[in-house]
């Protein structure tokens, strides 16, 4: 069994050298940096198996802090697709990729690396997030009746109610707050407000209005954005 | 020779040469014997039992690994022709072995079926019945279906799921693509329950084009109409000039004239306009909330405005100015269909917003279009064209009939046999990937292929592709009562005089009412019930802002005194909440120390403010419509119940149930009625 295993990821791997090798050939770096830093597009969400709605963008500097063009940037991560995957920064030193994740809802590691004149590599690591079923759902509760007190941000289209509350509300991706309650907790405050657990009386009790499933999905949402990212929830990666 | 025969043994010894022949036959039948038993004992699935015993032994699950039966595992559901051995190599999907995070041991993700109810094939396709791993995932020469990619995922949900299914946003948006960019016009698509999907887009007849726009600008819209509105639904049809030139000659010639030039008198000859009309124009499309409904691309090239009427970033280079005066002075005139609500605009009005219209152009959009006069040949090649174009499918022509079934039926797309698709030159030989390639530039796959270029995102081609694969043959195979069939919108119809106005206004544009109608603004199906005479006349004759975050409002009509009166009785009798009357309070239940109670329930117990004003200079809620002259508007037995149960009265409401007892709603209700302030709500 181990022989038949072992010539599978053989084949495996030949097959994936050979889809390699015809296509399009790497990039070869021109210059060299000596620090990799985010731009945007890191802690995204989205449906799992979709891509991230922006481009992951990162930026190479040389020793004095500026923008390298030229340096050969790579990503991966596991259970990530990306493209490209190589790719070499532009005349403001960044580079950028769209991302997709695999089949697992969960959190993903992306990691940026660009190899250094000096040799070894100047790497960072970023995190993306891939929704489930359960999530998803708690996303579409929040963005109809939690988002406009629990979300600062204000567009025309939806005026936040954020800075009208006092005491202020949490942001949901708030981890510092959310991951030391428990999911019990977190459901009996959505289900009977915030006066019922001792918080503020402005939140109100959504028990009535939302189905108990809503009301984990809503927990799962909260759990899923997390940042620093919830405990319990690991790193999990596709195969 | 029958001594001979006596002296000979019945049998000689076997020769060397056959005992060879026989020792290697009979190793061959051993072997081959032990083909299946090997095969057997090497399959993938007793490798992976073999290695989550590992797996749990190591992490001192021992109870787990001892309780574990090496074998194949199976899901029969003859119900459902599901035959599913997934589980022999995923054997850890309910999670029992806690902190599996590598496949095949991952533990499935919550969902709300089990697999016992419906298999695991029916969600993620593949081959259920397959033993190996690659023959289960992957394309066969025997089995076409590869599991599913996990973007599609929910398009299974919606083999029963037919309508809109909460948590699968995917599913939901492709098949409103389905509708509002009309692909259903050409294409049919019938759901499993048999309900065939309608579009609702709205395209606009062109029995009278040429009084609305010119020959060069229909010429420029068939060529690339995103380059006329960024917004627009209209696909590419990728027409050379000469057709679209020939299409735009025969849609002029088809013309007749409307009802519009018979009955809608023009204003007289106004003034050139001055600077300060163009800042009374810019307010007056502002406060007839124009914006509501139509977009226009700001300097940053964003739109600005609602997308429930077509955008007007560059209506100057589109329309005649007589048509636009016809058209605001009254829209069903020219098109009987028109979403578009009558205002009772006067003439000064409405040569300030002609003026203002006209002047949103754009002169390159026109500047390189000179066309020959167009000749009976040109008219009849762009007749010809039209016919074979489809144009008809979704446009009301004069002398083009609607086509039937003018483009490949979609309902089992899903299910297409690769064999019956020719796929591109190194296309991958799957659906959803021909689907998608075809969804994004349809003429890939052929120049004389008819399907236009749809105006889509990556995005929403992924959700269309996701409803598009639920529309398999399983499906239709499975049984009714699993199926949970579409919303199904009853076609209500305000009656008599008032509902001629009401029709006239188009209040169904944006209100629904008993399930008919739009979603933009309140449903009005127990509005009679909830509003007071007064304020409702007082709102309609100028209707002010109850949502102080809310951008899209309704406007302001310009109704004369005998139409609020029709509309405000037919509203207080027809649409009234059932079992509501004023028995349930009694006036003392609403006194002063009730209102007082009420004020702290309000203010401490339930933290209304948090949505709600009440005093403008205390309260900041945005969310809910402001309360300060809520006793001006509401009933009180209308408060009383809509505290009690929201939801109950209008259906989706963002106001949460807030299980009150009877007591607290009373004293709410009694704190609510004192609220009368002047400067929001009754204006008296």
């Amino acid at each position: 069994m181990k022989l038949a295993h072992g010539l599978f990821f053989c084949a495996l791997l030949l097959a994936g050298c050979s889809r390699d090798s015809s296509s399009r050939s790497r990039p070869v770096a021109k210059a060299y940096g000596a620090q990799i830093i985010e731009v945007s597009g890191s802690k995204q969400t989205v449906d799992t198996g979709n891509k991230f709605p922006q481009a992951l963008v990162v930026q190479v500097n040389g020793a004095g802090g500026n923008g390298v063009e030229g340096a050969l940037v790579s990503f991966h991560g596991e259970g990530l697709a990306f493209d490209p995957a190589e790719v070499l920064t532009d005349s403001s030193g960044q580079a950028s990729t769209s991302v997709q994740p695999g089949f697992s809802p969960g959190d993903y590691q992306v990691i940026a690396e660009t190899p250094k004149k000096s040799g070894g590599n100047a790497s960072l690591t970023l995190r993306e997030i891939a929704l489930g079923y359960q999530a998803t759902l708690g996303k579409e509760v929040n963005d109809k009746h939690c988002i406009r007190c629990h979300d600062p941000e204000s567009t025309p289209e939806r005026v936040s109610n954020f800075d009208n509350l006092s005491p202020a509300p949490h942001p949901f991706s708030d981890g510092a707050t959310y991951n030391r309650i428990s999911d019990a907790d977190l459901v009996n405050i959505i289900t009977h407000g915030g006066q019922a657990v001792g918080k503020s009386p402005l939140s109100p009790a959504f028990g009535g209005t939302l189905t108990p499933a809503e009301v984990k999905a809503v927990v799962a949402w909260i759990r899923a954005i997390a940042d620093p990212p919830y405990q319990t929830s690991g790193v999990k990666y596709a195969k | 020779m029958n001594d001979n025969n006596r002296n000979t043994p019945l049998r000689s010894r076997p020769s060397s040469g056959e005992l060879l022949t026989f020792g290697a036959v009979s190793a061959v039948l051993l072997v081959s014997l032990a083909i299946a038993p090997a095969k057997n004992y090497f399959s993938d699935w007793r490798h992976y039992q073999k290695a989550y015993l590992k797996l749990a032994t190591d992490r001192q699950a021992g109870t787990l690994a001892r309780n574990f039966h090496v074998g194949l595992r199976q899901t029969w559901i003859p119900k459902l022709g599901v035959v599913d051995r997934c589980e022999s190599c995923h054997v850890n999907q309910s999670g029992v072995l806690v902190g599996a995070s590598e496949q095949p041991f991952r533990k499935h993700p919550p969902i709300p079926h089990t697999a016992d109810q419906f298999g695991c094939v029916l969600c993620h396709r593949g081959q259920g019945a397959a033993s190996s791993l690659s023959e289960s995932h992957y394309t066969t020469e025997a089995w076409e279906q590869p599991l599913l990619p996990a973007r599609y995922l929910s398009s299974s949900c919606g083999q029963c799921h037919l309508g809109t299914l909460a948590g699968a946003p995917r599913l939901n948006e492709g098949r409103h693509l389905l509708s509002s960019m009309g692909c259903v016009h050409c294409h049919l698509v019938t759901q499993p329950d048999g309900n065939v999907m309608k579009a609702d887009d709205n395209p606009p007849p062109l029995t009278h084009i040429a009084e609305k726009t010119t020959r060069e600008w229909i010429f420029a819209w068939i060529k690339n109409p995103q380059a006329y509105a960024a917004s627009a639904t209209m696909p590419n049809f990728q027409l050379n000039d000469q057709n679209a030139g020939d299409i735009a000659a025969f849609l002029m010639a088809q013309s007749t004239q409307s009802a519009a030039v018979r009955n809608v008198s023009l204003p007289g000859s106004s003034t050139p306009p001055s600077a300060a009309d163009a800042t009374a124009a810019a307010t007056l499309y502002g406060s007839s909330f124009c914006s509501s409904c139509h977009a226009v691309q700001n300097a940053a090239g964003n739109l600005v405005g609602g997308d429930f009427g077509p955008e007007l970033t560059r209506i100057g280079s589109k329309v005649n100015p007589e048509w636009l005066n016809r058209w605001l002075k009254d829209p069903a005139q020219y098109q009987p269909t028109t979403r578009m609500s009558h205002y009772r605009f006067d003439e000064k009005q409405i040569a300030l917003l002609s003026g203002f219209l006209m002047n949103k152009k754009d002169d390159d959009l026109l500047a390189n279009v000179h066309l020959p006069p167009a000749d009976a040949e040109s008219i009849a090649r762009g007749k010809k064209l039209v016919t074979e174009s489809g144009c008809a499918a979704c446009h009301q022509i004069n002398g083009i009939a609607t086509p039937q079934n003018f483009a490949p039926d979609l309902s089992r797309v899903g299910s297409r046999a690769l064999s019956q698709i020719v796929f591109l030159p190194e296309m991958k030989h799957d659906l959803p990937d021909y689907i998608t390639a075809k969804i994004r530039d349809p003429r890939s796959f052929g120049a004389a292929l008819k399907m236009p270029k749809p105006n889509l995102t990556d995005g929403q081609v992924t959700s269309l592709t996701t409803a598009l694969l639920a529309q398999t043959d399983r499906a239709s195979g499975l049984p009714h009562e699993l199926l949970l069939p579409a919303e199904s919108k009853p076609s209500y119809h305000p009656g008599g005089k008032a509902g001629k106005l009401m029709d006239d206004l188009r209040c169904l544009s944006c209100h629904s009412i008993s399930g008919s109608g739009g979603d933009m603004a309140p449903d009005l199906t127990h509005e009679g019930s909830a509003v007071q005479r007064g304020w409702l006349e007082d709102f309609m004759k100028n209707p002010n802002t109850l949502r102080p975050a809310l951008i899209r409002r309704m406007p302001k009509f310009n109704l004369t005194p005998d139409e609020i009166k029709t509309l405000s009785d037919y509203m207080l009798v027809a649409y009234q909440a059932p079992g509501l009357d004023s028995e349930m309070l009694h006036p003392s239940d609403l006194g002063p120390d009730a209102a007082a109670r009420g004020k702290q329930l309000f203010y401490s117990k339930y933290g209304c403010q948090a949505c709600h004003i009440v005093d403008y200079k205390a309260d900041k809620g945005y969310i809910g419509p402001a309360l300060a002259s809520a006793g001006n508007r509401l009933t009180p037995e209308w408060m009383f119940r809509w505290l009690k149960n929201p939801n109950a009265l209008r259906a989706g409401t963002l106001m949460p149930n807030l299980n009150l007892q009877d007591e607290d709603a009373r004293d709410l209700t009694a704190f609510l009625t004192t609220l009368k302030a002047k400067q929001n709500g009754a204006t008296k």
